[in-house]
């Protein structure tokens, strides 16, 4: 990225809503995201919720970086990017996005009862993004390929950064992750680093 | 610029705390766990050790900051962490420790949660203690200042030895950014006890000269502070404290204005000099905080400045952004932009119990065999899941401990017309439930109550309490049986089950049920993540 592109970015800030199910580790790819933009220069402020709202319920976690970050809350129709870890998550964020909003999905359904089918899941996300999006099979791959599914953030964001629709670079994702995660699972989640650097090409 | 850099950590509002306590020298804290205050009580039962600090989880809100008076009045340095309506609990105490004040200097950390995101109870606004107790309150919009705020804390319980509260929200305590990073050194208490009863002893008729001192180091604390911060220009301000602050400057960058805005860092007592400079110029005043509009009043008082806030702005639910950016619309006379989305009808996904959790035989046996019509009682914990689906047996919640004391005046109002069963979970039990118990079986009525040990605190991420053999500082201690208690406390029939034996589970309830005096069930098994979160921390 030229220099006049490196000001232009940080004139705006950079708004990104993960979105998910709790216990799918939504808390550490905040961790992630921030400690990453904190190493590229950026002010950071983050949103996220605990105890009761975490139970497997639907959660959402703020980030925003740039040069100021005021509020941690991102606004209405404000989002510039969403990652979505479940199918029918990735619908709810329709408050939080415009037509330029980028999509990141993992193609992976957590069904309860009164959910909704895939099919009309799929119908519906055509609907409302008008933005770019990407709808890649992360779950899977973390899980064939390392065994652990838990792993599909790690790499949702890794593979964001590669794709460059994230304006973090790939190194400091994974010098953040190194500082994140703690040793007994480190080697895994750089793993599931790589394997996104392999599928964003 | 570059050190300045290496010396920022991201830091949660709650991580913040904990740093701001450590870099002013802390040396005893305790706790209770709750939503959205728990990762400061986790933290130091992790660290205190390595730092010379003693931490406890203590019982409930009030134990713990009881615990604290004693640390004070023998000299240390203390910090006391607790929800919002774990206040409400511990008023009972922090009222007189107002009176007596401290004498190690004492910072209470108390968390709403506007919204109600992990709460339910109530919509608690937490600064009216400020006011009914004379406590001085802080009120931090983000990490940094929830760190800087802890330390003018103890600056200030020091210089005038009262407590004070530093009050946070869930989008403070939640809320991460870039903090700068002090030094910490090792903690190494000194503690001695010298009696003196003039100060701590809250009788009549010095209990009155008390409340006179106090008054009096209140006046002084109103200026002796420098965070109330003024910036903008203008001829109609806005006065704004905690995270509503952040909601107004990113509101007013969107609108490009630059309005004088008062930013207040200390809620109570508020300083009437600052406010009335302030106002003074000014033609006419927002004013912007979340929960009750207490500075509104507090300015209108003492001003004749037309004064705006919750005309404008809402008195229930968290602000964001556009709320507070719409008022200010309003009231400048501006346009400010909304972006406007769509709308989408989505089936929702409600909170549940882990897929392994022990409370799915609970649940299901009780709605299994309990008779037609029964009341269900429910309490503050993982177990308040049992009103949503699939299980949806719930027909009252209020309270830490109140399943069981709702529950006996039930049972003494309807009589055997209808059955009633009631939960509490294990740390209920200890934090409010054995007096209610004790009610029960001393006032002579006839629940049926299943008390869910799961052996740990869970909901708000596994803490220890006094039913599992471990201390905050995971150090071992005596396990106390439920049963044994319960049995103490006068209570004929009770058994210890494993909700896994269900067929003895369903058999027992049907017995139970239909006794004429009170009756308990310990339904006793691990949760299921904190046995695999156990065997990872060595346990």
């Amino acid at each position: 990225m030229g220099k006049e592109n490196e000001a232009k970015r940080l004139m705006k800030n950079f708004n990104i809503l993960i979105s998910g199910t709790g216990g799918q580790g939504l808390i550490t790819l905040l961790q992630i995201l921030s400690e990453a933009a904190m190493i590229e220069g950026y002010d950071i402020k983050t949103a996220e919720l605990h105890g009761l709202s975490q139970r497997g319920g639907s959660i959402n976690t703020h980030i925003k970086l740039g040069k100021k970050v005021y509020s941690p809350l991102i606004s209405a129709g404000s989002a510039d990017l969403v990652i979505s870890l479940e199918n029918l998550e990735a619908l709810r964020t329709i408050n939080y996005i415009n037509p330029k909003t980028k999509f990141l999905i993992n193609c992976y359904s957590l069904p309860f009862i009164g959910s909704l089918s895939e099919k009309e899941i799929e119908k519906k996300l055509k609907k409302i993004i008008k933005g770019k999006k990407y709808i890649i099979s992360a779950s899977e791959t973390c899980k064939q390929e390392l065994g652990k599914e838990v792993l599909s953030g790690v790499y949702l964001v890794s593979y964001a950064s590669f794709k460059k629709i994230l304006p973090i670079k790939p190194v400091s994702i994974s010098k953040a992750i190194k500082r994140v995660i703690p040793k007994a699972y480190l080697d895994m989640n750089l793993k599931a680093f790589k394997l996104a650097q392999r599928d964003s090409k | 610029m570059l050190l300045l850099k290496y010396m920022k950590k991201i830091l949660l509002g709650n991580e913040a705390i904990v740093q701001g306590a450590l870099e002013a020298g802390v040396e005893f804290v305790s706790a209770y766990p709750g939503t959205p205050s728990s990762e400061i009580g986790n933290i130091f039962g992790n660290i205190a050790k390595k730092h010379g600090i003693y931490f406890e989880f203590s019982p409930n809100e009030k134990t713990a900051l009881e615990a604290s008076i004693g640390a004070s009045f023998s000299g240390l340095k203390c910090l006391v962490s607790m929800k919002h309506f774990g206040v409400n609990v511990a008023s009972d105490a922090l009222l007189p420790f107002v009176y007596t004040g401290t004498k190690g200097p004492t910072v209470v950390i108390v968390a709403d949660d506007p919204s109600c995101y992990s709460s339910g109870q109530t919509e608690q606004n937490s600064r009216y203690f400020g006011y009914m107790g004379h406590i001085p309150i802080l009120e931090p919009s983000d990490a940094q200042e929830a760190k800087d705020y802890v330390k003018l804390g103890y600056q200030i319980s020091e210089k005038f030895k009262v407590p004070v509260i530093v009050r946070i929200t869930t989008r403070v305590a939640h809320q991460r950014m870039p903090v700068s990073i002090g030094t910490v050194k090792k903690a190494k208490p000194k503690a001695l006890f010298v009696k003196d009863v003039k100060k701590f002893v809250t009788m009549p008729p010095r209990v009155l000269e008390m409340k006179d001192e106090l008054l009096e180091k209140i006046e002084k604390i109103k200026d002796f502070h420098n965070i109330d911060k003024v910036e903008g220009k203008g001829k109609i301000g806005i006065i704004t404290s905690g995270v509503s602050y952040l909601y107004v400057k990113e509101a007013l960058d969107k609108m490009k204005l630059n309005l004088p805005i008062l930013k207040i860092g200390m809620f109570y007592p508020l300083s009437e000099k600052k406010i009335k400079s302030f106002v003074k110029p000014l033609k006419k005043v927002l004013v912007v905080e979340e929960l009750e509009g207490i500075i509104e009043k507090e300015v209108n008082a003492l001003t004749n400045c037309e004064i705006h806030g919750k005309d404008l702005l809402p008195i229930s639910r968290e602000f964001n952004t556009d709320i507070v950016g719409i008022a200010i619309a309003k009231f400048a006379n501006k346009k400010y932009k909304i972006i406007k989305t769509a709308k989408i009808d989505l089936p929702k996904r409600f909170p549940r119990l882990c897929p392994e959790c022990p409370y799915w035989f609970v649940f299901s046996a009780v709605k299994e065999v309990a008779p037609k019509g029964t009341i269900f009682g429910g309490g503050i914990g993982c177990y308040m899941l049992a009103g949503f689906p699939p299980h949806q047996i719930q027909d009252y919640l209020l309270c830490m401990g109140s399943s069981v004391g709702i529950a006996h005046g039930i049972k003494k109002a309807v009589g055997d017309k209808q059955k009633l069963i009631t939960f509490m979970g294990d740390s209920s039990f200890f934090h409010a439930g054995i007096p209610a118990i004790i009610n029960t079986v001393f006032n002579k009525s006839n629940p049926l109550i299943i008390i869910m040990d799961n052996r740990i605190t869970a909901m708000t991420g596994h803490q220890p309490n006094p039913g599992m053999g471990r201390t905050g500082m995971w150090d071992k201690t005596i396990d106390l049986k439920i049963e044994n208690i319960v049995k103490a406390c006068g209570v004929k029939h009770v058994k210890v089950i494993d909700p896994q034996n269900v067929n003895e589970l369903k058999s027992t309830i049907k017995n139970f049920i239909n006794k004429k005096e009170v009756s308990v069930i310990v339904a006793k098994r691990i949760c299921a993540l904190w046995a695999r979160r156990m065997k990872r921390k060595g346990l």
